[in-house]
């Protein structure tokens, strides 16, 4: 399924700056020239530390947040600047999943006026919504019954199948779901998942899925997009970038997640130390540069470029891992690499494994 | 009876560990059991009751007037002889002291210096004083909200002209902009719009307290608003196509009723004070029309001779305040369940 068409969404050096408060200070740009773009019924898995400004980008692909420079296109139309109005009737089209159940539900509305609001909004009548809420309930596996409820008076995880309820409501193609089970016990979590597997099946939505462990993400996603301080470091079908990471932070973070078996575990290489960097006063060069255990003199300097590496592997580094002397010949650099980045492609004498 | 209810009453809405961190404006919605938590308390049935009795008392007023005591509030029977104890007394003395309480129907809490009847005119008083103070309270509230919603919600220049708006009613000491305001309207009358307000209308009043205390209600709300915008449910609205006005009025709205359920008896309480101190100084209800302002204002200056003059007015609004304070307090401890049990 994924990649049939033209992409549902695509998104060109996007940037967002948040104007930090406190004179002299410079804004933070939490997105820093990204690009991707998610085919219809694709899942692009987006994954990275927490400020690494994954929320920021899902959130400005919706137009929650106004991005400050590049462009946003929904279904081949330019979105970017559209005004309040003009972007009600896509509303429809792309809806959003919280991370936090509780905090997303109004708690002073019952469960059925929350899923049936966004239907009454764009003019359903009463009969109708009630109808339709009924049925939502019961498609992501809760109760009828439940419409009367309270959110206080439901579990973390039916919390949950409600806000995934209210994003159907309205059978969009595009779901943005923002880490949508991290609140969640394990063993929700797993039921979560299933149910969006299945939504997806069923409705052919597509899925941007944010997470900050690339765990949570690996058995959904089509791609995923590994996020570094503002900008995508790499970008690779799903099995290809968890078998054969490219890019070293990438290598850091599958080492970072547990794994169950102590002698495996301590085969794997060590996970990085250091902290990511602050956001409003990034590193020069390679952002990753200062953690990083292959970094030399050009990452300090120069800004490596998305090079893109056959099989649709992108990788934002100049030491790139588990690539090829033939790969490496057939690397281009590609449209989706920042602006600031430089031309130069990873060298043979520089890679790494 | 009550003990009973506490017993019955449960610990508290949810007990979910994440909304316990809320204060009282943002507590979640449990309406019933915070309705019993209420009904739980003795001295919140004890403040409700007496403030229904003041109430009926003053809606009972004409009944009083015409079937026990037999005159109207504005009449004067300064020449008139009234029965004490078998002896015929004069209503005002030729030295012009006022008789006192007869305990019985005419003159049951005396006369004042033009012979009028102190308890007709107290009933009459109490439907002024708490009729002005309910209505401003609550157009406090209106006024309020609105401001707290827009300048809260849209922020940026539109929060900063309101908020400095806020500030320059704010600045003035409550009575002094009382007494200015008053005084102006009461000369001029009010033009607003197609409204027009004679200078003896009660509607002055109502309409000078209602904005002298918006900021003290408006600030606390705002800040609310500006925590409750960056909730998710807020986004999510967003999200779905909701409008500004849609998100302030069925998101945003709702969450803040219970702030304002908290405020609103404080505010009646501080109303009917404000309205008490602005007649008493000429600037809030008009002689001949009575309230417990103007009557203190009355009584005053005779305090020592005739002292029921001051004291009956004084005490109807020191009980009246007293009760709202109280029913204020118990409902905030009745929608804060962590807060101390006070009953």
């Amino acid at each position: 399924m994924p990649g049939t068409g033209a992409p549902l969404v695509e998104v060109a050096h996007l940037q967002h700056s948040f104007r930090s408060s406190g004179r002299g200070r410079p804004a933070v740009r939490a997105v820093d020239d990204v690009s991707f773009s998610l085919g219809a019924g694709e899942t692009l898995g987006l994954v990275g530390e927490s400020g690494c400004g994954k929320s920021t980008l899902a959130r400005s692909v919706l137009r929650l947040l106004e991005p400050s420079a590049g462009t946003i296109r929904f279904a081949g139309r330019d979105i970017t600047a559209l005004g309040a109005r003009a972007l009600r009737p896509l509303r429809r089209e792309m809806q959003m999943v919280f991370q936090d159940p509780t905090g997303a539900l109004n708690p002073r509305r019952r469960v059925g006026s929350i899923v049936s609001a966004p239907m009454r909004w764009q003019g359903a009548g009463r009969f109708a919504a009630e109808q339709w809420t009924r049925e939502l309930l019961v498609r992501v596996e809760l109760a009828p019954e439940h419409a009367g409820r309270f959110p206080h008076e439901l579990s973390g995880g039916q919390r949950q199948r409600v806000g995934i309820a209210r994003a159907l409501a309205l059978e969009p193609r595009l779901v943005v779901l923002d880490e949508p089970v991290s609140a969640l016990d394990v063993s929700v979590q797993a039921q979560i998942v299933n149910l969006l597997e299945d939504l997806q099946r069923d409705l052919g939505l597509a899925y941007l899925f944010v997470a900050h462990d690339l765990d949570v993400v690996r058995h959904v996603s089509d791609r995923v997009a590994v996020m570094y301080a503002g900008k995508i470091v790499e970008l690779a079908p799903a099995a290809a970038l968890y078998e054969r990471p490219v890019h070293p932070y990438t290598a850091a973070l599958l080492a970072a997640a547990p794994v169950p078996d102590p002698r495996r575990a301590r085969a794997r290489p060590r996970p990085v130390g250091g902290e990511h960097p602050d956001p409003s006063a990034p590193p020069p060069g390679c952002r990753f540069h200062p953690r990083c255990p292959a970094a030399t003199a050009i990452c300090r300097t120069e800004e490596p470029p998305l090079t893109e590496y056959p099989g649709g592997r992108l990788a934002a580094c100049h030491h790139p891992l588990a690539v090829g002397p033939q790969e490496l010949a057939a690397a281009a650099r590609s449209a989706a690499s920042p602006r600031s980045a430089s031309h130069r492609l990873p060298q043979p004498a520089h890679v790494t494994a | 009876m009550a003990t009973e209810l506490i017993d019955r009453a449960p610990a508290g809405p949810g007990g979910l560990p994440g909304e316990e961190a809320a204060g009282v404006l943002l507590a979640p919605a449990a309406p019933r059991s915070a309705l019993r938590r209420l009904a739980g308390s003795r001295s919140a049935l004890g403040a409700a009751a007496l403030l229904a009795l003041l109430v009926l008392a003053a809606l009972a007023a004409p009944l009083w007037a015409d079937h026990v005591a037999g005159t109207t509030p504005y009449a004067n029977h300064i020449t008139d002889r009234v029965e004490v104890g078998g002896k015929a007394r004069d209503v005002v003395s030729p030295d012009g002291v006022p008789i006192g309480p007869t305990w019985r129907g005419r003159f049951f809490l005396g006369a004042d210096v033009n012979g009028r009847d102190i308890m007709v005119r107290l009933l009459y008083g109490g439907r002024n004083s708490l009729m002005i103070g309910v209505a401003a309270a609550l157009l406090t509230a209106l006024l309020a909200v609105a401001t707290a919603l827009v300048a809260g919600y849209f922020r940026g220049w539109v929060d900063g002209v309101l908020a400095r708006g806020l500030d320059v009613i704010w600045a003035y000491p409550v009575i002094l902009l009382g007494v200015a305001l008053g005084t102006a309207f009461a000369v001029g009358g009010v033009r607003l719009g197609p409204v027009e307000l004679a200078g003896d209308s009660k509607a002055i009043p109502v309409l000078v307290i209602a904005v002298v205390y918006v900021p003290y209600m408006a600030r606390p709300l705002r800040g609310t608003v500006l925590a409750l915008r960056e909730r998710e449910f807020v986004a999510a609205a967003r999200a779905q196509g909701a409008g500004a006005v849609r998100v302030m009025w069925s998101e945003i709205l709702p969450n803040l009723l219970p702030g304002i359920v908290v405020l609103l008896p404080l505010m009646v309480a501080n109303a009917i004070l404000l309205e008490a101190a602005l007649s008493y100084l000429g600037a809030g209800v008009r002689p001949p029309e009575p309230s417990w302002g103007t009557m203190i204002d009355d009584g005053v200056a005779r305090i020592v001779t005739a002292e029921h003059l001051a004291i009956a007015p004084g005490l109807m609004l020191v009980l009246t305040v007293a009760a709202l304070n109280v029913l204020g307090d118990r409902v905030r401890d009745a929608l804060d369940p962590h807060a101390g049990a006070g009953t």
